[in-house]
């Protein structure tokens, strides 16, 4: 495989995740709508909006700083990393190597600092208990997050998205019952993690139970469009994590070309069952009480200490 | 003449250079012209002699083991000198940090009055110089002299302000911790020493020690150098000693001074005691985890800055020690490689810490110089006044929050490395506890990095809280000197976290002299200038360089697609906030509210009192006290006893000669009956 090739399917891959990120949200939003007897928006809406909000005139904040204003586009640089790293339609990708899951943490902790930040600048109520919030479901979700990731380099022996794929996708079908804690943990902290229900509800405006809505109350125009882009990135990236962790078959090696058509195929049957299944999720549970959001993730870091040690002990 | 001595060879230059920061001490007492020269060419001066000082630190590392031995000291005991890469790596961040600090502290320091700025020239000099014999030194006697020094000339500086009681306290208290440790590592330079009248390191490190008395060598060096650097459960000094300093000397404590207790605890540990067995590194690291996670939960509690500062030292003490302590895990079972990288890792953290700790001081020097402030909740909105400190603190608050592609993060993400080598490890239990103690790395980072975003929101960011302090509408931004002073170390942020190989070589170099064996084949060959490579290509990499590139690349061409594309129209107008017109700025978040969700989640770990308003209180307050628990538990108790019995020892003091004459006549006839 030529060099210029495998630059062709990075940036191929990293166009194309950015492009369907907002896919994904307009098909689990169809899905939810569905499960609560709601007619379905167009699966498309997502794109409409952004469309609509670059079309606004940005209001911002008297007293804000640059950093307000820089925010937005770091988040969105940030996404667009994770994006070009994830395995999502080939393995073997250039820039893969860059940054191993740890890093990959690093990046969505980047983010997540700077958005926390941003919410701080104009100096409101809201603002500030937003990223305080955040910050919360951070901490918590951080080591939850790293011993599921840890349990799956233990079986590949590596921390590249790349290698664990390739052990994992090529290996003979076995349960592996660590993976299937894992597998559970990393769920709890997906859903904490991209705001969802039951830590977070992505469709509500009550003041008093948002956490991602109330750090970004005061951006709208261009720099919402962008957040809200760079918040659908995320949620693809982390299905896609979770897809080259638990079920990566399907997946190209880059420079295959011929093998894409059956990678995108399986790649969007998928994200398919995966949006399904999270707004399944959504409709049958309800928001946590915040308080209750330590006693959630961390029984996600307890399965993912138990997949640990279930790898340890059984080997398997 | 031995080519081992030809002049100029690192070990001469460092010894000049110490003597040098000696003479610049001296020249800032000489009466006639002191302050002029105190104010404009000491702190320059000796923020050259840091340069030159890394730059031979640097040489070391590459070049063979130099020793020298100087016509000082006692009869038949000379000064040992020896400088090997382990002391050249230590020169060059003692060198190298203290060369920002310098510049800053020319600036900061600026409108001292001259008595006191030449006291404080005077005492900051010798102070720098005692730590670069404390590396330099090869005998426990110059070893215990220069550290002695070190910790006088620190304690006189941290008491600069001694009118005010407070910080007279937190010198003694400082003072008083200091000897205990002092204590500890004379008792283990003895135990190395076994009674034989050789106290050079050759000595004690040719000793064979029974595997009890290396343990109590070990133990001994551990808590005693562990005094110094904040390590639980004898971190008390530390948050109360380092704000109390003004803010080059915090910066210098913090950044450098306790990596000198680093130094000490893996010259004695690695080096002289040798043997390294696993069961140590299990202490070392539960002691770690513990001064981790004490640590970063305390900071969150804090709303004094210098304060909060001190506790994340404490913080990265304990990430410093899990790094040592894995690696003296993986090398007591016999896993030199994995050891070494382990190795690797803590020191790598040493450095990154001294580095963003003593930006992060240095611009909460800027505050308190510029506003007078040190409470957070007085600050707010600084970011509009001192644009230029903003911006690198927020680079030392990135760095320290352990997030890509600054310095913070390598380190870290190399000790997570290390902790994924367990699957080697024969012991089953000890493999699966490893990656517990990077789980707790994992939350004290995020912790760390929520700890920032208040630091940084609160103080920076949002608006100052009403009613403004009246000293916040006319604070100004740092001076050109203290901000060459934070540039320099914010662009070390930039370079450690950047091109991280050329770090990793220099420690895999110091790990070799200490451990024969540095990192594998695989590892240094898959490492370049553009990718980090700790163990084998195919099992980890990462490349900060890509990473920045992608980003800023990607930040920038969306905003030019958003300019091109679409229009670039902002509108102004008052904040949004759902709509509520009565806000005011008093609605921000405090310091205090920040850490409302850790009060929650780790309540039992604090020692609480809180007062709540009543529904009928005229005048409602809110009162909420959060205390160091180690202050009842350990502390309080110990100082009690010590005063119980020394008030029963006083009872001999009778203050009669006579009964003092019966002492010495019965101790004279106790002597007679034994020697007889």
């Amino acid at each position: 495989m030529s060099q210029a090739t495998a630059i062709g399917f990075q940036i191929l891959q990293s166009v194309f995740v950015v492009l369907a990120a907002p896919l994904l949200v307009g098909w689990v939003n169809q899905c939810r709508a569905w499960l609560q007897n709601r007619s379905a928006p167009s699966i498309l809406l997502p794109y409409w909006t952004l469309a609509k909000l670059f079309h606004k005139e940005a209001v911002v904040a008297r007293g804000a700083s640059s950093l307000f204003r820089a925010t937005p586009y770091i988040l969105f640089g940030c996404m667009w990393l994770a994006a070009g790293i994830v395995p999502v339609l080939a393995t073997g990708l250039p820039f893969a190597p860059a940054a191993d899951i740890i890093a990959l943490v690093g990046v969505f902790a980047l983010a997540r600092v700077f958005s926390a930040l941003a919410a701080m600048d104009i100096g409101t109520a809201f603002g500030g208990l937003g990223a305080r919030r955040e910050m919360m479901i951070g901490f918590l979700a951080e080591p939850a997050m790293l011993m599921t990731l840890f349990t799956a380099a233990f079986i590949s022996g590596s921390t590249q998205l790349t290698t664990i794929v390739d052990t994992l996708a090529h290996r003979e079908f076995a349960l592996h019952p660590s993976l299937a804690f894992a597998g559970v943990a990393f769920l709890m902290v997906l859903l904490a993690e991209n705001a969802r229900i039951p830590i977070d509800n992505p469709a509500t405006h009550l003041e008093l139970t948002m956490i991602h809505e109330a750090m970004i109350l005061e951006y709208s125009g261009r720099h919402l469009a962008l957040v809200e882009w760079a918040v659908a990135i995320k949620l693809f990236a982390y299905m896609t994590i979770g897809i080259a962790l638990f079920v990566p078959w399907g997946i190209a090696p880059a420079g295959n070309w011929g093998a894409l058509p059956l990678a995108l195929g399986a790649l969007a049957a998928k994200l398919a069952v995966a949006g399904a299944g999270l707004a399944l999720i959504e409709a049958l549970l309800a928001k946590l009480r915040l308080l209750l959001a330590p006693e959630f993730l961390s029984t996600a870091f307890l399965l993912g200490v138990l997949g640990m040690l279930t790898h340890f002990f059984v080997r398997g | 003449m031995n080519p081992a001595n030809v002049p100029l060879s690192p070990l001469v230059g460092a010894l000049a250079l110490a003597v040098c920061w000696l003479i610049i001490a001296a020249a800032c007492l000489v009466p006639a012209r002191n302050a002029a020269f105190a104010r404009r060419f000491a702190f320059p001066l000796g923020a050259l002699a840091g340069l030159i000082l890394a730059a031979f630190g640097l040489e070391a590392v590459w070049l063979p083991v130099r020793t020298m031995t100087l016509p000082l000291g006692l009869p038949d005991l000379p000064f040992h000198l020896r400088v090997d890469p382990l002391a050249g790596f230590f020169l060059m961040l003692l060198g190298s940090v203290s060369a920002g600090i310098s510049v800053y502290a020319a600036g900061y320091f600026r409108a001292e009055a001259s008595g006191r700025l030449a006291l404080i020239g005077c005492q900051y000099h010798v102070f720098l110089a005692s730590m670069a014999f404390v590396l330099l030194a090869d005998d426990a006697y110059l070893f215990m002299v220069a550290w002695e020094t070190m910790a006088l000339a620190s304690y006189f500086l941290v008491i600069t302000d001694h009118k005010q009681p407070a910080i007279r306290s937190a010198g003694f208290l400082y003072l008083l911790i200091a000897h205990l440790g002092a204590i500890a590592i004379l008792l283990c330079f003895g135990v190395l020493h076994g009674g034989r009248g050789d106290y050079s390191f050759d000595a004690l490190r040719a000793a064979q020690l029974q595997p009890a008395w290396a343990t109590l060598a070990f133990l001994l060096a551990f808590f005693g150098f562990g005094a110094k650097a904040g390590m639980l459960p004898l971190h008390a000094w530390l948050p109360e000693a380092h704000p109390a300093a003004p803010s080059p000397v915090s910066a210098l404590m913090s950044g450098v001074m306790i990596k000198t207790a680093i130094y000490g605890m893996v010259r004695v540990i690695f080096d002289l005691i040798g043997n390294v067995r696993w069961e140590w590194g299990l202490v070392v690291l539960v002691i770690g985890a513990g001064t981790t996670l004490f640590g970063v939960l305390y900071a969150l509690m804090q709303h004094d800055l210098k304060r909060l500062l001190a506790y994340h030292s404490v913080e990265n003490i304990g990430i410093i020690l899990l790094g040592l302590g894995m690696a003296m895990v993986f090398i007591g079972f016999g896993h030199r490689v994995a050891g070494t990288l382990g190795l690797i890792a803590g020191l790598y953290h040493t450095l990154n810490h001294a580095v963003f700790k003593a930006l992060l001081f240095l611009g909460a020097g800027s505050i308190l110089h510029s506003t007078g402030l040190r409470n957070l909740n007085d600050m707010g909105g600084l970011i509009h006044r001192m644009p230029k400190t903003a911006f690198y603190f927020l680079i030392g608050a990135l760095a320290i929050s352990a997030l890509p592609p600054l310095n913070g993060f390598v380190s870290e993400w190399l000790t997570f490395q290390t902790a994924l080598q367990a699957t080697i490890l024969q012991n089953g239990i000890v493999r699966s506890l490893l990656p517990l103690f990077a789980a707790t790395l994992a939350l004290a980072g995020a912790l760390t990095a929520m700890c920032f975003v208040k630091v940084f929101g609160i103080a920076f960011l949002g608006r100052a809280r009403e009613p403004a302090h009246p000293s916040l509408p006319h604070a100004g931004d740092a001076g050109d000197m203290e901000r060459y002073g934070m540039a320099w170390l914010a662009a070390g942020c930039f370079v450690l976290g950047l091109f991280p190989t050329s770090f990793l070589l220099i420690l895999n170099r110091v790990g070799v002299s200490l451990g024969g064996q540095g990192l594998s084949e695989q590892a240094l060959a898959g490492s370049g200038w553009l990718w980090l490579v700790p163990t084998a290509a195919e099992q980890a990499s990462y490349s900060p360089l890509i990473f920045l590139v992608v980003i800023v690349a990607v930040t920038l061409l969306a905003f030019f697609l958003v300019r091109r594309f679409y229009h670039g129209r902002a509108r102004l107008a008052d904040p949004w906030d759902c709509g509520y017109p009565e806000q005011t700025s008093r609605m921000q978040d405090t310091a205090d509210a920040f850490g409302q969700p850790i009060r929650h989640v780790f309540g039992p770990l604090y020692r609480m009192e809180r007062r709540l308003p009543g529904p009928e209180d005229a005048a409602p307050t809110y009162v909420l006290k959060v205390e160091d628990r180690h202050w009842y538990w350990l502390y309080l108790p110990v100082a009690r006893a010590a005063e119980f019995i020394s008030s029963k020892i006083a009872l001999l003091q009778q203050g009669r000669i006579s009964i003092y004459l019966l002492y010495s006549f019965i101790t004279l006839i106790a002597l007679l009956v034994f020697v007889r």
